[in-house]
């Protein structure tokens, strides 16, 4: 490894703050949370999770909080996810497949526009955690 | 599964401490089984399992908190892994039964910020705790790591990084409390012989009984501890540093030696740093655990090769210390608050603290309190906030009885003090001090005279023997105390300790030998009844000292209540208790040794103590 310059130094920090910055508990533009019940499970939902890890990776995104929850009570829907961008309601998506959650993470998640389709309806349970 | 891709993104971070509390509690075995449990849920892309250094809560190890969230999960166990990684990793579960509830009551309580041992809590020179690994450099650059070098070599001229620790009102935090900018600028006008070489040196020598700050530092953040003393070279001009840490440290050496060797490698140590004409490295040596070493004369004798004693000052170490160069030796604490203040400067530093004391300091809270670990508050906070608080209080519902501040060269403080706000100069004023920040709470059943004497036997052990002073004179005192606790105290004791504490402290050669008096000045000025009551009534108030103690059996309770169950006749080692099964027992006063086992094994509470 050659001498890091200044440059190098702001570089390595950018690029691990990116994987490290969900320990800081800071404030995120949006949260996505899959449901990961046992039914979740079962329909697919860890598929659904990877995607959305995924879709993250490739283009980088660190402003966005991705974790999961129980089961929502709707299990007929599932997989399900729930995405709240910061100050406005969140929407709950149901039936979802990898494709769907594709255009759900560019639509909504990155361009602010509810993906109406596949959207079940506008709120949520309260998720503490 | 350990070399993970590091530049991955994981959807859940698990933080298991790994400092050496944690590690002693299984860790390391928590951190395998979490491992192996995420691997067989296939979870392995997407939890990532990080090993920090101390978390501060050692009571309550082995620790794990889950990011994001914040969750804090406590005293985990083997066999809670599988659970916890289905429920809570996998299904988005938390577990409430591994979580943290305060003394006496029973909701848990699930984030770590809503903790009162965390909340009350102000982290500046432990602001990566928990947050790192200490093994990877790069976590650290994450949080800021070597801004502040870059700030200080490339903007700031050796007189303006001077200026700037000297208004940022920081002190010594290993015990004295000296200024550290002004000990820079005696250091940085100083002139080396020849005009040769200045060093800079880390007093990691933390000997204080219960004292562990400066261990968790080295272990959880050591890059700080790198980059301050970086900094502190620029300023002084010093362009060699020593790292001096106790062998009986092994995981701080191994996590310093693993920094340092980072630090090469990215080549911010060495020659021409961020290419502006500074070089600097460090050396760790290691200390062979005489406390002291600790005393900043004996370390530099110490680094040297030589038998590790003190010699006399002036000259103090800034004008002729290592090789007899002018030499900057500053505690691993007060080297971790330097980036700190150069970050975010002078001004914000010293908006935190009292008006001569600024910041924040370390204390390791422990004795007889409910949360013992290690905590970060800032000056000016009371006693009271620290052990009922942060600390949760007295176990077992008995009273706060007084606080050991600054280990074996400090004093204690009595309840009376509950309220007083700690600082530098408010210790001092109740004959105390400082000290590195070891805090030693105590309840009512501890006897102040065997706390003297237990800090006295630990000083008197720890003496080098150079000067008579301390060599002759903490024995004189040691033999005085023991004789006290064994109830063959004179009434002149207590005038003849007082005068020889006042000379050993005038007369010492050393820090170790003038604070050594401290506990049994500060015990006389609070709790003289307790040493009158050893010598006057030849009792001991808390029952601790057995040769004073006088065991007795209530009669109608050990026939009524415990049906002459026998037990204490069984135990007793020196045949002094006469009776037999279903027949009230008594003692033989003149057979009895006063081993008070009787007491211990009795579940009826009929053998007491006077």
């Amino acid at each position: 490894m050659p001498k890091l310059t200044l440059a190098d130094l702001a570089k390595i920090r950018e690029k691990t703050k990116r994987t490290t910055e969900i320990r800081e508990g800071g404030d995120y533009r949006a949260k996505i949370t899959v449901h990961m019940g046992t039914c979740g499970i079962a329909a697919g939902a860890r598929k659904i999770m990877n995607a959305f890890m995924q879709i993250m990776e490739d283009k980088e995104t660190s402003d966005v909080l991705l974790t999961n929850s129980g089961c929502a009570g709707l299990c007929s829907k599932e997989p399900m996810a729930t995405i709240e961008i910061s100050g406005q309601a969140p929407v709950k998506y149901i039936d979802l497949t990898e494709e769907k959650t594709k255009q759900i993470f560019e639509k909504h998640v990155l361009g602010g526009n509810i993906v109406k389709e596949y959207a079940l309806g506008i709120g949520s349970e309260k998720t503490d955690y | 599964m350990t070399e993970k891709n590091k530049d991955k993104t994981y959807r859940m971070h698990l933080m298991v401490c790994a400092g050496t509390a944690c590690v002693s509690n299984g860790s390391f075995k928590i951190k395998e089984a979490l491992e192996k449990e995420i691997e067989k849920q296939n979870l392995d892309s997407e939890v990532l399992v990080v090993t920090t250094g101390c978390n501060g809560f050692c009571e309550r190890g082995p620790l794990l908190v889950v990011q994001p969230g914040n969750i804090f999960y406590q005293q985990l166990k083997l066999k809670d892994i599988p659970h916890l990684v289905e429920e809570h990793f996998l299904k988005g579960r938390p577990v409430e039964k591994l979580m943290y509830s305060p003394p006496k009551e029973k909701t848990p309580i699930p984030v770590l910020s809503d903790i009162d041992f965390f909340r009350k809590q102000v982290l500046i020179a432990l602001q990566n705790r928990g947050l790192i690994d200490p093994e990877k450099i790069d976590e650290y650059i994450a949080r800021d790591g070597y801004q502040a070098l870059s700030k200080a070599l490339t903007e700031m001229t050796p007189e303006e990084i001077v200026e700037e620790i000297k208004k940022s009102g920081l002190r010594g935090r290993g015990g004295g409390g000296f200024p550290t900018g002004l000990k820079w600028e005696f250091v940085r006008n100083a002139s080396s012989p020849n005009g040769g070489e200045k060093y800079i040196i880390c007093n990691g020598d933390e000997g204080d009984p219960g004292a562990f700050m400066d261990r968790s530092i080295l272990e959880a953040d050591p890059h700080c501890v790198i980059e301050g003393m970086l900094i502190g070279a620029k300023a002084v001009g010093a362009s060699q540093g020593f790292i001096y840490v106790r062998n009986e440290y092994p995981l701080a050496v191994s996590r310093l030696n693993i920094a340092l060797e980072q630090a090469r490698e990215y080549g911010l140590l060495g020659k021409n740093i961020f290419d502006t004409g500074f070089d600097f490295d460090i050396k760790v040596t290691r200390g062979a655990g005489a406390f002291v070493c600790g005393e900043e004369t004996a370390l530099l004798a110490s680094v040297e090769g030589k038998l590790g004693e003190p010699r006399p000052r002036p000259p103090y170490p800034a004008e002729s210390g290592l090789w007899d160069k002018p030499t900057c030796i500053n505690n691993v604490e007060t080297w971790a608050n330097i980036c700190r203040i150069i970050n975010r400067g002078a001004k914000w530093f010293s908006s935190i603290g009292t008006e001569t004391s600024k910041g924040t300091k370390v204390f390791s809270l422990v004795g007889k309190i409910n949360n013992t670990g290690l905590v970060e508050v800032p000056m000016g906070i009371t006693l009271r906030e620290i052990i009922e608080d942060i600390g949760g209080g007295i176990p077992g519902g008995k009273k706060f009885k007084a606080v050991q501040t600054g280990g074996p060269s400090g004093g204690c403080i009595p309840k009376e003090k509950i309220d007083l706000p700690i600082d530098y100069d408010s210790l001092s004023e109740v004959g105390s001090i400082m000290g590195s920040g070891g805090m030693v709470v105590m309840d009512e059943d501890t006897c102040m005279v065997d706390v003297a004497k237990y800090f006295l036997t630990f000083t008197q052990d720890e003496s080098c023997g150079k000067c008579t002073p301390c060599r002759e004179g903490t024995k004189a005192m040691q033999q005085i105390l023991t004789r006290i606790t064994e109830g063959k105290g004179k009434e002149e004791d207590l005038d003849l300790l007082e005068d020889l504490a006042k000379s050993i402290k005038d007369s010492a050669l050393c820090g170790l030998g003038q604070t050594a008096p401290n506990p049994v000045l500060t015990t006389l000025r609070y709790f003289r009844d307790e040493y009158e009551a050893h010598i006057k009534e030849k009792k001991c108030p808390a029952h601790i000292c057995r040769e004073l103690n006088t065991y007795t059996i209530d009669e109608d309770i050990c026939l009524n209540k415990g049906h002459g169950c026998d037990l204490c006749r069984k135990n007793c080692s020196a045949d002094a208790i006469l009776g037999e099964k279903k027949q009230a027992h008594k003692i033989i006063q003149d057979k009895c040794i006063k081993c008070g086992v009787c007491y211990d094994v009795c579940n009826f509470g009929a053998v007491q103590v006077d």
